[in-house]
């Protein structure tokens, strides 16, 4: 199985393995291809369409498409750049997205992504969708403002689990996320130590009585774009 | 050559964004060879002098009288910023946008837990700015050329932009100067 395929991401030659999708390929060679529903424990479905790369000219969710000799992907190009500033606008637009109060600033993968793309401020009018919260969980609580419907936690429950917290309801404009139960995530059989409590990019599932914890300054992203942790793989490659 | 001016106007806001302004420190002494501060709460000026270079727009628009200053900011401004995170997005006053109007007035003056008034008035005095039906981002209401997010915008991301604009060069904020929070 020691079979290498060779294929070429913006002009650069990558190594990749059978199987391997692009994303993983990317990762593994130290190159950064921006993402937001993709988590490496889960299987990817391609949903949020950040992580869209041009192979061999059209347009794929490297997330999904696996890897194949002499392939050649376009990733850091302006037209790239312009789709995934546009995509992060609409998220951003849709939703109620205060980060000035949101336990999860500084460590948030959307906020971080507009930070790494240098969204200043969304193109697009603001909505102001008017969203649930779901408090009645003693250690867990749920705030539909902040929600991008990745559907991490959909699968994190299902998949890591073993249980079925959560799903999307709705269609369009109304979909969400929902849980399984009459009313509240309190009915549910939802547990502190779940993966899909702690699997959501964003503040829209987060853990109680922890918020604030990590200091302004010593936060995930506060110093370094997210992805730097991928694209330093390489540099170290390159130094030894 | 007269030196250009700015000025600055406090919206639906907490007055947090003119107190990140005080704190480029001995900076602003650089500033005012710079510039001169027209209309602004800074040096208490009511009304424009003349035309500015550029308006800073702390918070957004959540009464009448917010959208009536703005206006007049683009009037009298060649670049506009809104300043902060609620001018950029509407920030905390915006928390009332999911709330109908009414809603929230009988929460403030008749429901709420500590609220004394035994006559059950909802001020609506002529004089008093009408409040909005929502808290409107200030590009919502009229053009702005930059937006600079946080709650607030820290001193350097301000005095950055400052030199910048000042000095006819392109804004290029480094990473560690975009934040919204």
């Amino acid at each position: 199985m020691g079979q290498t395929i060779k294929f070429t991401i913006d002009g650069t030659e990558v190594n990749g393995r059978p199987g391997q999708t692009i994303m993983e390929a990317a990762d593994e060679a130290g190159v950064y291809i921006p993402r937001l529903c993709y988590l490496k424990e889960l299987t990817p479905h391609g949903s949020c369409r950040v992580c869209t790369v041009i192979v061999n000219g059209r347009p794929q969710t490297a997330c999904t498409q696996p890897i194949a000799d002499g392939m050649t992907v376009e990733n850091n190009t302006p037209e790239l750049l312009e789709h995934r500033k546009n995509l992060v606008d609409m998220l951003f637009v849709e939703g109620n997205h205060f980060c000035m109060f949101c336990e999860k600033s500084g460590n948030c993968e959307l906020q971080a992504m507009a930070y790494r793309l240098g969204i200043l401020a969304p193109k697009y009018p603001f909505m102001f969708p008017t969203c649930e919260v779901d408090a009645s969980h003693p250690d867990i609580f749920i705030d539909r403002n902040r929600c991008i419907l990745c559907g991490r936690c959909v699968q994190a429950s299902k998949d890591l689990d073993g249980k079925h917290v959560f799903d999307f309801v709705g269609r369009g404009v109304h979909k969400k996320i929902a849980v399984d139960a009459e009313a509240k995530l309190v009915d549910t059989d939802a547990d502190v130590r779940d993966k899909a409590a702690e699997v959501c990019p964003v503040g829209a599932i987060l853990k109680k009585h922890i918020g604030f914890s990590v200091p302004i300054g010593k936060r995930l992203y506060d110093q370094k774009p997210i992805g730097s942790e991928i694209e330093e793989k390489k540099m170290t490659k390159v130094k030894s | 050559m007269e030196k250009p001016k700015v000025a600055t106007a406090s919206l639906a806001g907490c007055f947090g964004c003119h107190m990140s302004v005080l704190d480029i420190d001995e900076r602003i002494l650089k500033l005012v060879e710079l510039i001169r501060f027209d209309k602004s709460p800074i040096n208490d000026i009511k009304e424009f002098t003349g035309r500015c270079l550029v308006g800073l727009i702390e918070g957004g628009c959540c009464n009448d009288e917010n959208v009536h200053v703005l206006r007049n900011f683009r009037e009298h401004c060649d670049i506009l910023i809104s300043l902060g995170d609620c001018a950029v997005n509407g920030g905390v006053p915006a928390m009332r946008n999911g709330i109908p109007l009414r809603e929230c007035l009988e929460e403030a003056y008749l429901n709420g837990p500590t609220v004394y008034n035994p006559k059950k008035i909802i001020p609506n005095d002529k004089e008093i700015p009408l409040c909005l039906d929502k808290v409107y981002p200030c590009h919502h209401v009229v053009k702005i050329d930059y937006f600079l997010p946080g709650c607030p915008p820290s001193a350097d991301t301000i005095w950055e932009t400052l030199v910048a604009l000042l000095n006819n060069k392109p804004l290029d904020l480094p990473y560690e100067l975009i934040k919204y929070d």
